[in-house]
């Protein structure tokens, strides 16, 4: 019991502990700021960062390992609603959040304000239809609750199909990011940086499970959310001299909404219904509410997100976590459109309209063109912007549809493309900031992309170990040789996923909307009429999570590799028709359908399960499943 | 546990909560951006409105609603005397 005890001194500690942390993390920073002060070159203080952050998380992981069942799988129940916030908002952002998302925000104004209504409001789902019964009922993994609610393993093993196929869609995207961020900041090949995050993700979530991984998904969030608001504070003190962007971009957004209707320069916006704060030009309001709509369900269904509330010590504090999970996953939410506009502003004013007539006007651009020129992430005249000659050759060389020779002499919004992902990327650069903070902001994206992918291995694991191999293969195993199969198994994972990053690298937005497409229409009508509905029965919630997650897939699949034409396109309800990052809005319809029309021509759940239902509603009792208590009889 | 009148009267007041909750989310999740035009006309130091609410007003009324849900749910689970023991 020894064990326990240190377990308690530490959770009773947990302010002090991180309170250091973060003060240790923020010394480092201004260390390594006067390293270069001193001459360091960028490089090194890149590896510095990198090594020294990928050190601790993986120290915290050691630290925590654990040869405990409950340890592993669900942190022993004892991680407060606070922390376990932290830990969610770590696991929640992810590379696509922390670099993809302001730069769509930047590329497509209001209509990339889906993703920031998506991927907060399914929070008030989760706390007010999932986690607080989830929580209860005790499961280790998600498919343990449609085992036992759905008449065995069966349902067990429809959901293990379900999880394994959303996370590790979303597992891969996350594996891309970390690749990117490793490249740019060790200036390594992308295919070994996918290798130098996976030994963190692997060192991370390996030797203690669960409770590693919240320990250091908490660390991970304090770096990432430090290294998401620094440079743009800087930023809007620089140009309003207030240091809190989310309120005075408003005065940016108007000046970049005058500038869409006046300058020459910006002719796609002049006269149009486009532009920042414009509805609905670049996604229409099928697509955009749909958009929300998936992204919202499929929160409540994304299982490395669910799993993360079985960790709290009381039914109470998981309602109350998830509450903090969304107030420390709203400070980078509502941060991201600041970022967008302010970049926007800097393009706006800075960069386009510029003369182009010679090569000196040329070399006069802000340097930041070139620097992410040269690594192909911003083009000039359809060239890669890598320097101010190869900018003057591209534009000198501009042909008329007729084929003349038409230079171009005046940077128009036309001739100039920068890659979504480069707005926060090179935020530090365009304010002017030294190597240091650029450095910083790398080092927030490995975070945030390291974090989720620790989350989604350990939940593809969880399931192969606990559902697959213990539950259905081998009830008899003793609790060392499940540890042992649930690390082999994580290895295994991570590799696979690693070794389709790299041979198949994709759009990491693209495949992380399809994940949350894919759980919610799989997931959402299981776990919700399961808890709500009594009359549900196990034949109606099989057919339909299979149903759901057929025709979603095939949606997908079907207009994404096929040729198959979008749904609804040119009728009233829209005029792109159905894209198919909203595949969901097809899904999850059909799944509630058929769950509930199967449930009716079927018999009614037995007395004993409907006692099961009651007990789950309540949060007294203690968990319903336990280590020692069977499943309940159908 | 019995399925009491008690009891149903718990999950009565838990249901309505829950609806309550799930009102608020729809309003804030769609209903208002409907509204955007509309809403666009407004500036309020220098946001149109329409995107304010997408972009920060919903996000914050999300926040809160979830503290208030996990307050108010607490609250029903000990008038019914079936919140945890500490």
């Amino acid at each position: 019991m020894a064990q326990q005890a240190s377990q308690d001194v530490f959770v009773a500690n947990l302010g002090k502990i991180y309170g250091y942390y973060t003060g240790a993390f923020l010394a480092f920073v201004v260390v390594l700021a006067i390293l270069e002060q001193l001459g360091v070159p960028g490089y090194v203080l890149g590896y510095l960062f990198v090594l020294l952050t990928i050190a601790v998380y993986a120290g915290i992981g050691y630290l925590s390992r654990t040869a405990q069942v409950s340890e592993y799988y669900v942190a022993g129940r004892r991680v407060p609603a606070f922390y376990n916030g932290m830990a969610t908002a770590a696991d929640w952002m992810s590379a696509a959040s922390f670099i993809g998302m302001a730069g769509s925000l930047y590329a497509q104004g209001y209509d990339g304000l889906a993703f920031i209504l998506g991927w907060t409001g399914g929070y008030v789902l989760v706390a007010v239809l999932v986690a607080p019964y989830l929580r209860k009922f005790g499961a280790y993994t998600v498919p343990d609750f449609l085992a036992a609610r759905y008449g065995g393993n069966f349902a067990r093993f429809i959901g293990v199909i379900i999880l394994v196929s959303c996370s590790f869609i979303y597992l891969m995207g996350q594996l891309t990011g970390t690749g990117l961020v490793a490249a740019r900041l060790l200036g390594i090949p992308f295919e070994y940086g996918v290798f130098v995050g996976l030994v963190g993700i692997l060192v991370c979530s390996m030797l203690g499970g669960m409770r590693a991984v919240t320990w250091t998904q908490v660390a991970q969030y304090i770096v990432l959310i430090i290294a998401y608001l620094i440079p743009v504070v800087i930023l809007s003190t620089q140009k309003t001299g207030i240091p809190i962007p989310q309120i005075v971009y408003g005065s940016i957004l108007q000046e970049i909404t005058t500038l869409e209707r006046t300058a020459s320069y910006l002719a796609p916006f002049v006269g149009e219904a486009k532009g920042h704060a414009t509805p609905f030009w670049f996604r229409d309001p099928l697509n955009f509410f749909g958009l929300i709509f998936c992204l919202m369900v499929g929160t409540a269904s994304l299982p490395h997100v669910i799993m993360r509330f079985f960790t709290t010590p009381s039914v109470r504090e998981a309602r109350q976590s998830v509450g903090w999970s969304l107030l420390f996953i709203f400070i980078l939410y509502f941060t991201a459109p600041a970022y967008a506009v302010f970049a926007k502003y800097e393009v706006f004013t800075n960069v386009l309209g510029r003369d182009l007539s010679s090569l000196q006007a040329v070399a006069a651009l802000p340097s930041w063109i070139f620097t992410y020129g040269k690594i192909g992430m911003v083009k000039i005249c359809g060239a890669n912007a890598a320097s101010p000659e190869a900018v003057f050759a591209a534009c000198q060389a501009v042909k008329d549809a007729a084929g003349n020779l038409a230079p171009v002499t005046t940077l128009t919004f036309n001739q100039f493309s920068i890659l979504p992902d480069t707005v926060v990327l090179a935020t530090p650069e365009i304010a002017g900031l030294p190597y240091v903070i650029a450095g910083l902001v790398a080092a927030g994206g490995l975070a945030a992309a390291l974090s989720t992918a620790d989350g989604l291995l350990l939940a593809i694991a969880n399931a192969l170990s606990h559902d697959i191999y213990y539950k259905m293969l081998d009830p008899q195993a003793p609790t060392a040789r499940r540890l042992i199969v649930a690390r082999v198994l994580l290895i295994f994972v991570a590799l696979l996923a690693a070794y389709t990053a790299i041979t198949l690298p994709q759009g990491i937005l693209i495949f992380v909307s399809w994940a949350f497409s894919v759980a919610a229409s799989g997931f959402f009508p299981a776990l919700v009429l399961g808890v709500f509905w009594k009359r549900c029965t196990t034949a109606g919630a099989i057919a339909g999570m299979i149903a759901g997650y057929a025709i979603c897939v095939f949606y997908m699949f079907g207009t994404e590799y096929y040729g198959m034409a979008r749904w609804f396109q040119g009728t009233w309800l829209s005029r792109q028709g159905l894209s198919n990052i909203a595949s969901g809005v097809v899904g999850i319809p059909v799944a509630f359908l058929v769950t509930i029309v199967v449930s009716l021509l079927t018999k009614p759940p037995s007395k004993e399960m409907q006692d099961f239902i009651d007990q789950i509603r309540i949060p007294k009792g203690g968990p319903v499943m336990s280590e020692e208590k069977p499943a309940i009889a159908h | 546990m019995q399925a009491s009148p008690r009891m149903e009267e718990y999950w009565r007041k838990t249901r309505n909560l829950m609806i309550t909750s799930l009102v608020i989310w729809a309003i804030f999740s769609f209903v208002i951006h409907f509204f955007v035009y509309f809403l666009n006309q407004i500036v309020i130091g220098g946001f149109p409105l329409g995107f304010y609410m997408a972009a920060q007003g919903s996000l914050i009324v999300f926040v809160i609603q979830i503290f208030w849900f996990a307050w108010k749910q607490n609250k029903i689970d000990e008038e019914f005397g079936v919140a945890e023991e500490e």
